[in-house]
């Protein structure tokens, strides 16, 4: 059933990725309010597909990839609400709903390897744990959309011409809020959440191997993540640096995620 | 008689090029003697406003060289402006003169401030004497144009001024332009304009830097803002989140070090720099830098074209109008060559009747004050009886214009030479 209700919610993500593609070449104010729509009730289903997991597996769904890929996509449409409901605006969809789709297409299609779990693993802290990463994931990821957007409005002004979807965007200084806040955002989140892993990690294993991929790949993204912050908050990087430093930052985390197929503590394996 | 007009205007060249051929209001007195002072020019006048430079001219014959005039002034290569020149004579000159007094050439369509250029070209060249005769009726004419197009259309009401465009674009900068400062580098109208756009839409203040610090002043107390001291330009600029730059400068006030100045001070919060002034006042080296944004003259045309569509209809209509009145004034001025010969037809055939009466008033002996008043009449009936076609045919050709032939034809059938066609220069509208 999960499965189901996860593929009722693609086709809902499906509107929101004709909207992102339409949107490059003309205007369409109608789609715009139909892929609203569409993202909304996607969602719906989405979490009840979540929650139906959830109950099913009667543990913690979210260590299998699917699984995670599917809230990773669910979290990210959750800020991508956010920002619509603070800023009116649905352009971040232009980048956000190409990836949710890609995300939740791959979830509900794809094969499902676990993750590895320890025996003797504390649940609330695995759960504090993934949930936290994720959201910090969804942040991040939302902010390098923002910073994308930022680009292409800095370009449009900068050229002069003013055409299609360009003339659309919000403006300069909102994009720069949007990203600014999510990076705020997430960073939390990420910090809490490798606490967690940290928490878990040590009172699974009594120490930590701070040379495991995992881990090494892990706190350079967050370092990475804190020299972002750092510098958007002290010298009020924007524009093309902060887009290259959210575009670092999610580097980081696409390969400290990548890490699970190889690291010893933190491993996913086919079920 | 031959109008001539050439020019460069926002359309036909670049402002590269226009600025190089700005005459600063200071030497357009010298500039327009020098004008009139060209062979083959009666009267002349030159307009220079940050869209357009053009010199409009009555020519002897259509013979004299504007563009040599122009080469000259500017000592420029013929070759480098050539492409960008535009060159009318006769009715086209009159028709482009009136549509820039319409404020239909114009870079927004239907602002207003275009007119009151001309009337300030007009004044001046009034003041030295370069236009004193049909260019004057042509110049007053082309007002009363701009006022019927202003009058019975809507391109001047919905007229979306520069100013509008600028805060269009701060708006895609900033979002909302609360709490914003505007800084102003040169007080002119434009850019005071500009501002109070702006403030209307939120900006929290107004800067006024101008280089008579008075001015700065005044213009500071109508916004409620703050007049600086031009020379602290730099020490104070960075507090602006909008710079309207319109000074007279020769070269930029502003460069690309300045703007990274500016920057580093600001913390990279973006800067919008519109730029009125031509020549430039902001290096076009600043828009390279990041969350640097520089919009001169040229760029805000471009974001308000789409605007001129929404009034094309509008313009169409102006358009005709301006026709029409292109017509009107041109068998108005051929009728001012007309009447000049009806007049000395009518003078000459009066002369033969009064020699012919005396003539034979001897052979007729004393005559009684009716029959006087007979002779009086039946003469006069029929000059009046045989000149009514030749007359009325004149008066036709003036508007049908074949005036030349017709005149030339009558001329040489009654063998009229007394007075020459188109009056000497100062008197033509007494014969309206």
């Amino acid at each position: 059933m999960p499965i189901l209700w996860l593929r009722v919610a693609l086709g809902c993500y499906a509107v929101g990725l004709l909207y992102a593609l339409v949107t490059l070449t003309r205007t369409s104010d109608l789609l715009s309010k139909v892929a609203l729509h569409a993202a909304y009730l996607g969602m719906v289903f989405h979490f009840v597909s979540l929650a139906e997991a959830m109950r099913l597996s009667g543990q913690i769904a979210l260590t299998s990839v699917h699984n995670a890929e599917s809230v990773l996509a669910f979290l990210i449409m959750v800020v991508f609400m956010m920002v619509y409901l603070a800023y009116k605006t649905t352009s971040p969809g232009i980048i956000v709903f190409p990836l949710v789709f890609l995300l939740t297409l791959v979830a509900a299609t794809g094969q499902q390897p676990f993750l590895q779990m320890p025996p003797g693993v504390r649940k609330g802290w695995l759960i504090a744990h993934i949930t936290l990463i994720f959201a910090g994931y969804a942040a991040l990821f939302v902010s390098f959309g923002a910073s994308l957007l930022y680009l292409i409005q800095e370009h449009t002004l900068k050229s002069k011409k003013s055409t299609g979807i360009l003339s659309r965007l919000p403006a300069l200084e909102v994009i720069d809020d949007i990203g600014y806040r999510s990076v705020l955002l997430g960073f939390p989140f990420m910090t809490l959440g490798l606490i967690a892993g940290t928490t878990v990690a040590q009172a699974t294993f009594g120490r930590i191997d701070f040379l495991d991929p995992k881990i090494l790949l892990s706190i350079l993204m967050w370092a990475v993540y804190l020299v972002m912050v750092y510098t958007r908050w002290n010298a009020g990087w924007r524009g093309r640096r902060a887009a290259y430093l959210a575009a670092g930052v999610f580097v980081a985390a696409v390969i400290a995620w990548s890490a699970n197929y190889f690291s010893s503590i933190h491993r996913f394996v086919q079920s | 008689m031959t109008f001539r007009l050439i020019g460069v205007n926002h359309n036909s060249a670049p402002v590269e090029v226009r600025e190089r051929l700005a005459i600063p209001e200071s030497r357009l007195a010298e500039a327009l003697q020098q004008l009139v002072r060209h062979p083959g020019v009666d009267e002349g006048l030159i307009l220079c406003t940050c869209n357009r430079v053009e010199l409009l001219a009555r020519t002897r014959n259509g013979s004299a060289d504007l563009r040599g005039f122009l080469h000259d002034y500017f000592l420029l290569d013929p070759a480098a402006l050539e492409p960008h020149l535009y060159d009318y004579s006769e009715a086209e000159a009159i028709r482009h003169l009136f549509r820039v007094t319409s404020s239909l050439d114009s870079m927004v369509v239907g602002e207003a401030q275009i007119l009151g250029q001309v009337k300030e070209a007009y004044a001046t060249a009034r003041a030295v004497g370069a236009v004193h005769s049909q260019l004057d009726l042509l110049l007053t004419r082309s007002f009363a144009v701009a006022k019927r197009v202003r009058t019975e259309t809507a391109v001047g009401s919905s007229a979306v001024s520069v100013a509008s465009v600028a805060v269009e674009l701060a708006k895609k900068i900033f979002g909302s332009l609360q709490g914003k400062h505007v800084y102003l580098v040169g007080a002119g109208k434009m850019s005071e304009l500009a501002a109070r756009h702006l403030q209307a839409h939120g900006a929290a203040s107004i800067f006024v830097a101008n280089r008579t610090y008075a001015r700065a002043q005044q213009l500071a107390a109508k916004f409620k803002g703050e007049a600086i001291h031009f020379s602290e330009i730099y020490n104070t600029c960075d507090r602006a989140d909008i710079v309207i730059t319109s000074t007279g400068a020769p070269v930029a006030i502003f460069r690309r070090e300045h703007g990274e100045m500016f920057l580093s001070r600001r913390r990279n919060r973006p800067m919008f720099f519109i730029d009125i002034a031509v020549p430039r006042d902001v290096d076009p080296e600043m828009n390279k830098l990041d969350g640097i944004f520089v919009y001169d003259i040229d760029d805000l045309q471009q974001a308000v074209s789409s605007h001129v569509a929404d009034r094309k209809k509008e313009a169409e209509r102006a358009e005709e109008i301006i026709s029409s009145e292109v017509e009107r004034f041109q068998a108005r001025l051929q009728t001012l060559e007309v009447v000049p010969t009806i007049v000395s037809l009518q003078d000459h055939i009066e002369t033969i009747r009064h020699a012919e009466i005396d003539r034979v008033r001897g052979r007729l002996g004393p005559l009684s004050p009716d029959q006087e008043l007979a002779i009086e009449a039946l003469t006069r009936g029929i000059v009046n009886k045989i000149m009514h076609t030749p007359i009325s045919t004149l008066k036709t050709a003036a508007r049908a214009s074949e005036a030349t032939t017709v005149i030339d034809v009558v001329r040489r059938l009654f063998n009229l030479q007394d007075q020459k066609p188109g009056k000497p220069d100062g008197e033509p509208e007494e014969h309206e």
